[in-house]
């Protein structure tokens, strides 16, 4: 047999029919579904007429308008479209037959963080949703990727999902982390370097000591970003972590199943001499704690660089870049840890889970954050929300000023009323700093829970080294 | 959906690189939970002012423009977010082709279901469409899917690579549910035997 990467392995344990021009129907494992991208798609349904064919591997929840202030059961925290659109889930979730985690349910959450911990997510799955941010779920081995729409109602009624096998590219982050660098600097690094269509056309599979040494939470946020490097899915081969990580879980395999997982899972890896069609490798002692500047996730530098110039750059780069500056507010030359920011966004499906909120905790212990700044702390689900709370790191966030919030997608995206306002700038453990991501005209820098934190204390983008 | 017919219409230029789906459609309007109504909001940030005026020079604003179906723009266009508001508002726009040097992947294949035409061209070829399109109202460019061409208004003429499977659904506007349940017979079988050898799926 001809050696296989991990993603071929995957792929072809779940192709249920294949056309003699390679269209295949790929077997889908988990459907998850939140309130934004699902109801167009129950409706297509209910128009023709049709079932969803696996209800049991179908999960939703509602997370991205959902409001995270503490009186959000009071209805009128929400806008009536938002409402609308929670309701019509809770509706569908009922008629259709679907495992459902409602508002009011501590396991609530944001579903790639939900997934997950619920143990929905096990390796070597197909994992699907109608949210670009699926991608996380390869932390555990498992093709996982955003799908739209009408893919979601195509999974919906067939379970199956049509597609065409993507080329595998590698990875490898070799060698050690230096402190103060974590798995989000590492993903940020990875998109600085290839762009955010350089994975286009490819499903990822990151490797080497450094990813090894992540733990699940830390694969989960270089996973998660694989679709800002154009990626269809990112993958990490399950180990012992994994296992571990999964193990016990309310949806994972049980005594008696868990044996023959296990051996299944064991057999998920790229075989030795498999060929990958694009590899990268970067050594891990060269990464650094990262900051985006513009507008792309691909603006990646290391903290302690300057903002550059549009000169530096080539093509469409160069009108792009100007572009970013302008609306970013700042001039070439400028030292970036000088850009001064008035809100904090520590949350979402990347640094939205309990490790992100220790590593935070570690940084502002016994601080306070800057007078005047806006700082906000959102769990990724209402489990991490009372972990944390178990742990005392809540009361910690409190002390130092921050707001503990209930979980959702937040400001991430801003479909909720936790919004930027214009010329506002946000130190962001998210995932996007498109124009307009987090409010209109907001200003968005990308950094991990640690820079984050540290941007709070001080008012401006930090170098977590120097709070060591 | 709709059959893809031969087009021939005016292309707006959008020689941005990296228009990711929050500037196509921002959230604001993903509240909806219709497929219809997006296209007043297509690119809304950069078309209106906050004040709900036009943005003169933005160009779907243009008298030239405003009734473009081909959109030529930089590369990686439509990346971000999955959410398929971002065609759906195109198509409601009335833009049926858009032409770049690469689309992300959620993108793209969400174009096919709603039947716009994401054509992928090289960067030299993507820079003659831009300055065609450049040229304005009197300009047409027209695609044809059946021959995988794209003419410009000089009637310089374009070969592009579509995947077999998805240029048959355009042309025949094939709702691909129906398709893939024909072949039920064979996701019965899959799920029956992975059922067996993966029971705790």
């Amino acid at each position: 047999m001809s050696p296989k990467t991990l993603y071929d392995k995957i792929w072809d344990a779940h192709v249920a029919h294949e056309a003699d021009d390679g269209t295949c129907l790929l077997y889908i494992d988990r459907h998850l579904v939140h309130e934004v991208t699902s109801p167009q798609a129950f409706e297509g349904l209910r128009m023709t007429g049709r079932k969803v064919r696996a209800p049991e591997k179908t999960i939703a929840v509602p997370d991205h308008n959902v409001p995270t202030t503490l009186d959000r059961a009071n209805a009128a925290t929400m806008t009536e479209e938002s409402r609308i659109q929670v309701e019509a889930l809770d509706k569908n979730a009922k008629e259709f037959g679907v495992h459902y985690y409602p508002v009011s349910d501590v396991r609530q959450g944001i579903v790639h963080i939900v997934g997950p911990e619920q143990g929905w997510t096990l390796p070597g799955m197909t994992v699907v949703c109608g949210d670009s941010h699926t991608a996380t779920h390869g932390a555990f081995g498992a093709l996982a990727h955003g799908i739209g729409t009408s893919e979601v109602e195509h999974v919906l009624a067939t379970q199956t999902l049509i597609q065409k096998k993507s080329k595998n590219m590698k990875v490898e982050i070799t060698g050690k982390l230096n402190p103060g660098v974590t798995a989000k600097d590492i993903t940020l690094a990875v998109i600085g370097e290839t762009g955010t269509a350089g994975g286009t056309g490819y499903v990822i599979e990151y490797c080497g000591e450094a990813i090894r040494d992540l733990s699940m939470e830390g694969r989960m946020t270089v996973c998660n970003m694989a679709i800002e490097g154009g990626a269809r899915a990112g993958l990490i081969a399950p180990d012992q972590t994994t296992y571990d990580y999964v193990k016990g879980r309310p949806h994972a395999p049980k005594a008696g199943q868990w044996e023959n997982a296990l051996e299944w899972w064991k057999t998920l890896y790229t075989d030795e001499d498999a060929v990958f069609d694009k590899t990268i490798t970067l050594k891990g002692e060269d990464i650094q704690p990262v900051v985006t500047w513009g507008t792309s996730p691909e603006d990646v530098l290391p903290i302690t660089g300057y903002v550059p110039n549009p000169d530096d750059f080539t093509g469409g780069k160069v009108e792009a870049v100007k572009r970013s500056l302008e609306y970013m507010g700042l001039t070439p030359g400028q030292k970036l840890t000088d850009i001064e920011i008035d809100t904090v966004f520590i949350g979402s499906c990347t640094n939205g889970r309990i490790e992100d909120f220790r590593a935070v905790a570690e940084v502002v212990k016994g601080k306070k954050i800057k007078e005047g700044m806006r700082a906000m702390i959102v769990p990724g689900s209402g489990l991490v929300r009372a972990q944390a709370e178990e742990e005392g790191l809540a009361d910690i966030f409190k002390e130092a000023g921050f707001e503990w919030r209930l979980a959702g997608c937040s400001m991430c995206l801003a479909m909720n009323p936790d919004q930027l306002s214009e010329g506002e700038r946000c130190a962001a453990t998210s995932n996007r700093n498109f124009e307009g991501r987090q409010g209109y005209k907001g200003r968005t820098h990308l950094v991990s829970p640690a820079m984050a934190a540290a941007a709070a204390i001080t008012g401006h983008l930090t170098d977590i080294r120097e709070m060591m | 959906m709709e059959k893809f017919e031969k087009l021939s219409g005016i292309a707006a230029p959008m020689p941005l690189v990296n228009i990711d789906t929050d500037m196509i459609i921002p959230k604001v309007f993903l509240k909806s939970i219709e497929r219809t109504g997006f296209g007043k909001n297509l690119f809304d940030e950069m078309r209106y002012n906050r004040d709900g005026t036009e943005i003169e020079d933005f160009v779907l604003n243009q008298p030239a423009y405003r009734e473009a179906q081909i959109l030529v723009a930089g590369d990686n266009f439509g990346c971000g977010s999955s959410r398929e508001h971002a065609p759906w508002a195109i198509a409601d726009f009335g833009i049926k082709a858009v032409i770049s040097t690469s689309f992300a992947d959620i993108f793209f294949n969400n174009c096919f279901k709603n039947g716009i035409l994401p054509i992928v061209l090289p960067q030299e070829v993507v820079d003659v469409l831009m300055q065609d399109a450049e040229k304005g109202a009197n300009a047409r460019m027209e695609v044809d899917l059946e021959a995988q061409t794209v003419t410009t208004s000089d009637g310089e003429i374009f070969s592009f690579e579509v995947d077999a499977f998805k240029k048959h659904c355009l042309l025949e506007g094939l709702d691909d549910i129906a398709l893939s349940l024909e072949k039920v017979s064979a996701i019965d079988a899959f799920e029956a035997s992975a059922s067996t050898a993966r029971p705790w799926v």
